[in-house]
């Protein structure tokens, strides 16, 4: 084997109680594309800030050609011809491509001004040759999320980046743009780069990927060339333990619609049409699950479901009835329960304890207090009760929900949405970034309220969870419904290509 | 967001957290004895004994009745603001009004006692105290009205509105002023807070007076508002993680523009102390920084009633304790000593907070 | 004649206040609130004072005044960027520590409480003969008023068409790309906030020679209007010391109309309710830098 392009030998980084590298080791070859897989929070992404100097080991060297290098800031990555592009992208949003793409490294002009004319030149030259179009004058603001990251592949390449790392790249983009993307690293590849390939999909490893490094729990579990690994296999090394489906359910008819959109228009921050007459029903003891790309209108939908983002046009119905003001609040109280997709921004007060944590939207119940009071014996006294049922860990009602893992932050939010009697329960996210015990519990808990009646919304980017959970499915596109199927017409290939909404007449 | 949030149920044991905790919770302690140490190198630059300083500073605010009674009177306007700012806090607004809202109470203590001299005590004086309370709601809901409506930072507005405040006392007092005065004509008695002497004759000849009752009520109101009511658990929500709150189905901009008014009138009842309690008159400047002082104190309390009080106490023990030791060091290095102490409650905080996370 | 005279004298009442709004373009778009401007101001008339008392030269005032600046917002600096300690109330802290200070060494120095000694104020330029032109002659010929002219056409350039500005609007809107392209933060939040200093120095160099003395409170809660007309010229230079200019003709027009029996306080407020508006989205949509008062910590993104 050459020289490896990069080595990284044991490297090692605590967060606080949490080991998020332990002993990791990894080289890439020159010239190839090397995927790192793993579930979230595997510790792929602390591993490559390592490489990438935004972070320091805790223990652990890293070589750069053979020679031992040391990172201590993205600057010496870059000196090293390391390029990363990141998750969420780090773009300066009002100002320009061309300002974006040189910044940090800028053509000059006498006093240190800044020259504009020949920063636009560079970036068509650069854009030009990799094939990678953008226009150098415009905000990037205004660009889409495709062109954005072209333009942060453009930062990589501009500064002689030789070891490209890129973070989960497909997540947010439509699948042309996944095609476009993959017909620009192969062909950086061509020309000699290496890349690294951060993801959780492992079609996208098979396509694009020569070698692959599976990591779980801080470790790095195994490996080898894409032609010797099954897609099963890795999937086994992600998750620990043969991947199958036990989960069972009651055979129910479905009874009377719980949760209703009728012709529903949503708008996003910008005004813009995210949802775009969007009709459907969840009924009582069934699940209905929503697939879909990120950005296809999912959030503004279930924020208008929730309450906490009005309607342009059309209604909601909770149990047949709209509810009679708006705000969530209303919509909590006509027999909703929401589970948000972000735990820590929405579904939780970090810094409030499990009790009070597990009253958040009941706070106004006549149970909990007297008149205007919340007396705290009977928070307590209610959160050791769902803390057991639920199998929250601590089951301190006193504990701070920041103190809880990430597996035992969901199943307190489940917790309390799920204790609140509600007719219709909408779970979006449910089991994003959380361990593998929580992933099963929290199955088991939804399926279980179908089978007692509940209408369950689900929405969640991990086709396998609607496929395994969902009675029908819906596939939103462009804020619209493209498709609708069941899990027992479809499977994960033909809903991934209905989610490009190009194939809804084709498939099924 | 990185791997340190979700993954690993590892957690270390129960007891690092609360030793951060404590760490935490020493912040204010750390700022105050540096702060003290700053101090006495000032003191020592102008050819004084810190230690002796220090000493006559404490025996004249805390060892004698008078000294006492005149500590109580400095702290209770700080009670009145730290708790305002501290409740704007908890709510996760930063009122920097608190001057201008207390000042405006004042101003319509004031006027209203004017008005109602003639009036029974009974029913004067709490008309004089909630006009002085409704004065500071209106001027608290401004900007929390502006910050629902349109977004815009309740920090600016409010330190604009303590600019208008200033120049709207003096628009709407001057036709009230006394010739060639800036102040009121004397209240009748029917609208006088009685003086703490009255009950604790040691404390014969401060001015310290029944506002300061009012305060420790309102303290305990605003503990049991906070920590044991439906609305306070809403305004914490709102204040730790808006969105979240907005998920629970509480109306984020309603609540902070209600807390703004709870905290406005909160300001504004601290003009009473001086307008109803002291002075019998509203003069135009008698806030003098009390608002701001606020911030500190509710720093230094870590926005909780309690620590609010004992913070009030502190700062009014240094203020009276500061016009004691003018002969031999001028007073405005109790002024220097409070902006240090916000320096470095702030920082503190940080650099503990940084420690306190690596132990954990 | 009369307009002439009314806009020299608003041009000079608003060069201390342009200067500081100009300063506080540089801290607010590397994304630092300085709410420290009034003490910063109140440090550096005092410095110009006791520099120009003891030596008589007023350009030695000057220096000295800039150098206060600088200093008092290297103290705010390396609370909020060094420490990442919350940005207004550090400014809050520094204005009440300025407040008391300069008292104290007044005190010590001039044994007053209030005012110190008559000190020599700038002289005249004669630029170009300026100085000699009709009613507006005497400020244009005053050094400070050119100079902040100047400065502010400077700031215009380097905030939005230099390297630097480049950079240090990048650490306002985006801490976290600035740093992953090699950038310190740290390093160009700190220049920003240096460089408010700085103006802000010169803003209280001018009041104290175009006063010939130091009292006691003399900004008046200036460097809290130039915050102001920073938001309501949207965050650029040429904007805030436009702003400054309308803020400084109510001013100009208010004393005017002293003793007239128009009462004084609707100009007064003119320029807080103009700026609470702008805020609220009524004079066009004023959006602040993305990061400002957001300390930026890596351990923590």
């Amino acid at each position: 084997m050459p020289v490896p392009a990069v080595a990284l030998r044991g490297i090692t980084r605590r967060f606080g109680p949490v080991l998020a590298n332990d002993d990791v080791s990894l080289e890439l070859a020159p010239g190839e594309i090397h995927a790192l897989v793993g579930e979230n929070g595997a510790g792929k992404t602390t591993l490559m800030r390592v490489l990438y100097g935004m972070i320091q080991p805790d223990a652990g060297t890293i070589e750069v050609d053979g020679r031992p290098a040391r990172i201590q800031h993205p600057a010496d990555a870059m000196r090293l011809g390391l390029g990363m592009v990141h998750q969420h992208f780090m773009l300066v949003d009002p100002l320009t491509v061309a300002e974006n793409v040189t910044l940090g490294y800028e053509p000059r002009r006498p006093l240190g001004g800044f020259d504009r004319a020949r920063a636009e030149l560079e970036v068509n030259a650069i854009a030009n040759s990799y094939h990678l179009p953008v226009e150098p004058r415009a905000r990037v603001d205004t660009l889409p999320v495709g062109a954005q990251q072209r333009v942060e592949i453009l930062k990589a390449l501009r500064r002689g980046a030789r070891v490209l790392i890129l973070d989960e790249p497909t997540a947010v983009l439509t699948p042309q743009e996944v095609d476009e993307l993959f017909g620009v690293l192969r062909a950086l590849r061509d020309q000699g780069a290496t890349i690294v390939l951060i993801t959780h999909k492992l079609a996208e490893v098979k396509a694009l990927a020569h070698r692959v490094t599976v990591m779980r729990a801080g470790r790095v579990v195994g490996g080898g060339t894409v032609e010797s690994l099954s897609v099963e296999r890795i999937a086994e090394l992600m998750v620990g333990h043969p991947v199958a489906s036990t989960l069972t359910r009651g055979d129910r008819a479905p009874g009377e619609p719980a949760l209703e959109a009728r012709d529903l228009w949503v708008r996003d921050e910008r005004g813009l049409d995210a949802v775009r007459g969007v009709s459907f029903a969840v009924r009582a003891g069934e699940i209905v699950g929503v697939a879909g790309v990120e950005g296809n209108g999912q959030r503004e939908l279930v924020e208008c479901l929730a309450g906490l983002r009005p309607a342009a046009r059309g209604e909601v119905r909770i149990g047949g009835r709209r509810p009679p003001r708006s705000g969530a609040r209303a919509h909590l109280e006509a027999g909703l329960a929401h589970i948000p997709s972000d735990r820590l921004k929405q579904g939780l007060v970090p810094e409030m304890t499990l009790a009070e944590n597990l009253v958040l939207g009941l706070h106004h119940e006549r149970a909990l207090g007297p008149g205007p009071f919340l007396a705290p014996g009977r928070l307590e006294a209610r959160a050791r009760r769902l803390l057991a049922e639920f199998d929250v860990r601590p089951a301190e009602p006193g504990a701070r929900a920041s103190q809880l893992s990430g597996g035992n932050q969901q199943k307190l939010i489940a917790a309390r949405e799920l204790s609140r009697g509600a007719r219709a329960v909408i779970a979006a996210h449910p089991t994003r970034g959380v361990d593998l015990g929580a992933v099963a519990f929290l199955h088991a808990r939804l399926l279980a309220e179908r089978d007692a009646g509940r209408a369950v919304l689900l929405l969640s980017s991990e086709l396998s969870e609607i496929l395994a959970l969902s009675d029908r499915i819906l596939v939103l596109f462009e804020g619209r419904i493209a498709h609708q199927t069941t899990p027992r017409e479809t499977d994960e290939r033909a809903l991934g290509l209905s989610m490009t909404g190009r194939s809804a007449a084709g498939a099924a | 967001m990185s791997a340190s949030s979700a993954a690993a149920p590892a957690r270390a044991g129960g007891r690092a957290p609360s030793r951060a905790a404590l760490l935490r919770s020493l912040s204010p302690l750390v700022a105050l004895a540096i702060s003290l140490a700053i101090g006495a190198l000032f003191i020592l630059a102008i050819g004084e004994n810190p230690l002796e300083v220090y000493a006559l500073m404490l025996r004249e605010s805390l060892g004698t009745g008078y000294g006492i009674g005149q500590t109580l009177f400095k702290a209770t306007p700080l009670v009145f603001t730290g708790l305002a700012v501290a409740l704007g806090f908890r709510a996760g607004l930063f009122n920097i009004g608190a001057e201008g809202q207390l000042y405006l109470g004042g101003l319509a203590a004031g006027l209203a006692g004017l008005t109602l001299t003639a009036w029974p005590a009974p029913l004067a004086l709490p008309l004089a105290i909630a006009a002085a309370a409704a004065a500071g709601a209106l001027w608290g809901a401004i900007p929390g009205v502006l910050k629902a409506r349109f977004g815009s930072h309740e920090v600016i507005n409010t330190i604009m509105l303590n600019f208008v405040a200033f120049a709207l006392a003096s628009y709407l007092g001057r036709p009230h002023f006394e010739p060639a005065t800036v102040r009121t004509a004397e209240l009748g008695g029917a609208v006088r807070l009685a003086r703490l002497e009255a009950l604790l004759p040691s404390l014969h000849g401060s001015p310290a007076n029944l506002s300061l009752a009012l305060a420790l009520a309102v303290a305990v109101g605003a503990g049991v508002l906070l920590f044991r009511t439906r609305l306070g658990f809403e305004l914490r929500a709102v204040g730790l993680n808006a969105s979240a709150a907005a998920c629970g189905g509480v109306a984020v901009g309603r609540s902070q523009a209600l807390a703004l008014a709870i905290s406005g009138a909160i300001a504004g009842l601290g003009g009473v102390n001086y307008v109803l309690g002291y002075k019998h008159y509203f003069e135009l400047g008698f806030s003098a920084g009390a608002g701001f002082l606020g911030i500190a104190v509710a720093l230094i309390g870590r926005n909780h009633p309690l620590g609010v009080v004992a913070a009030a106490l502190f700062f009014g023990a240094l203020s009276y304790g500061g016009l004691v030791i003018n002969q031999r060091v001028p007073k405005e290095l109790v002024e220097v000593l409070q902006g240090i102490v916000i320096l470095l409650a702030i920082s503190a905080q940080q650099v503990l907070e940084r420690i306190a996370r690596r132990m954990a | 004649m009369e307009l002439l005279l009314f806009l020299a004298a608003s041009l000079r009442i608003s060069v201390p206040y342009a200067l500081s709004a100009v300063g506080a373009a540089f801290s607010e778009r590397g994304g630092v609130v300085n709410i420290a401007l009034e003490g910063i101001m109140l440090h550096g008339a005092l410095a110009y004072t006791l520099v120009a008392f003891w030596t008589g030269d007023p350009w030695l005032g000057l220096g000295a005044a800039v150098l206060a600046g600088v200093l008092t917002s290297g103290l705010h600096a390396l609370v909020t960027v060094g420490i990442k300690a919350d940005q207004i109330t550090s400014g809050l802290g520094i204005n009440l520590l300025a407040a008391g200070l300069t008292r104290f060494v007044l005190i010590q120095v001039f044994h007053s409480s209030s005012n110190s000694p008559r000190v020599v104020g700038l002289p005249e330029w004669s630029l170009f003969g300026l100085a000699r032109l009709p009613a507006i002659g005497p400020t244009l010929g005053a050094p400070l008023v050119l100079i902040a002219i100047a400065l502010t056409l400077a700031a215009q350039w380097v905030v939005f068409r230099s390297v630097f500005g480049l950079r240090l609007r990048s650490t306002g809107e985006r801490p976290e790309a600035a740093a992953s392209l090699g950038l310190s933060v740290p390093l160009y939040r700190t220049l920003g906030v240096l460089l408010s200093g700085a103006l802000a120095g010169l803003a209280g160099a001018w009041l104290a020679s175009e006063q010939h003395s130091f009292t006691d409170g003399m900004t008046g809660g200036r460097g809290y209007i130039a915050i102001a007309a920073m938001i309501v010229g949207k965050w650029s230079p040429l904007g805030a010391a436009a702003a400054c200019l309308l803020f400084g003709a109510a001013e100009a027009l208010q004393i005017g109309l002293q003793g007239s029996g128009f009462p004084s306080e609707p100009l007064q407020t003119l320029p807080y309710l103009v700026t609470m508006l702008a805020l609220a989205g009524f004079i066009g949509r004023a959006v602040p830098p993305r990061a400002v008062g957001v300390p930026y910590d890596p351990e923590r993104s």
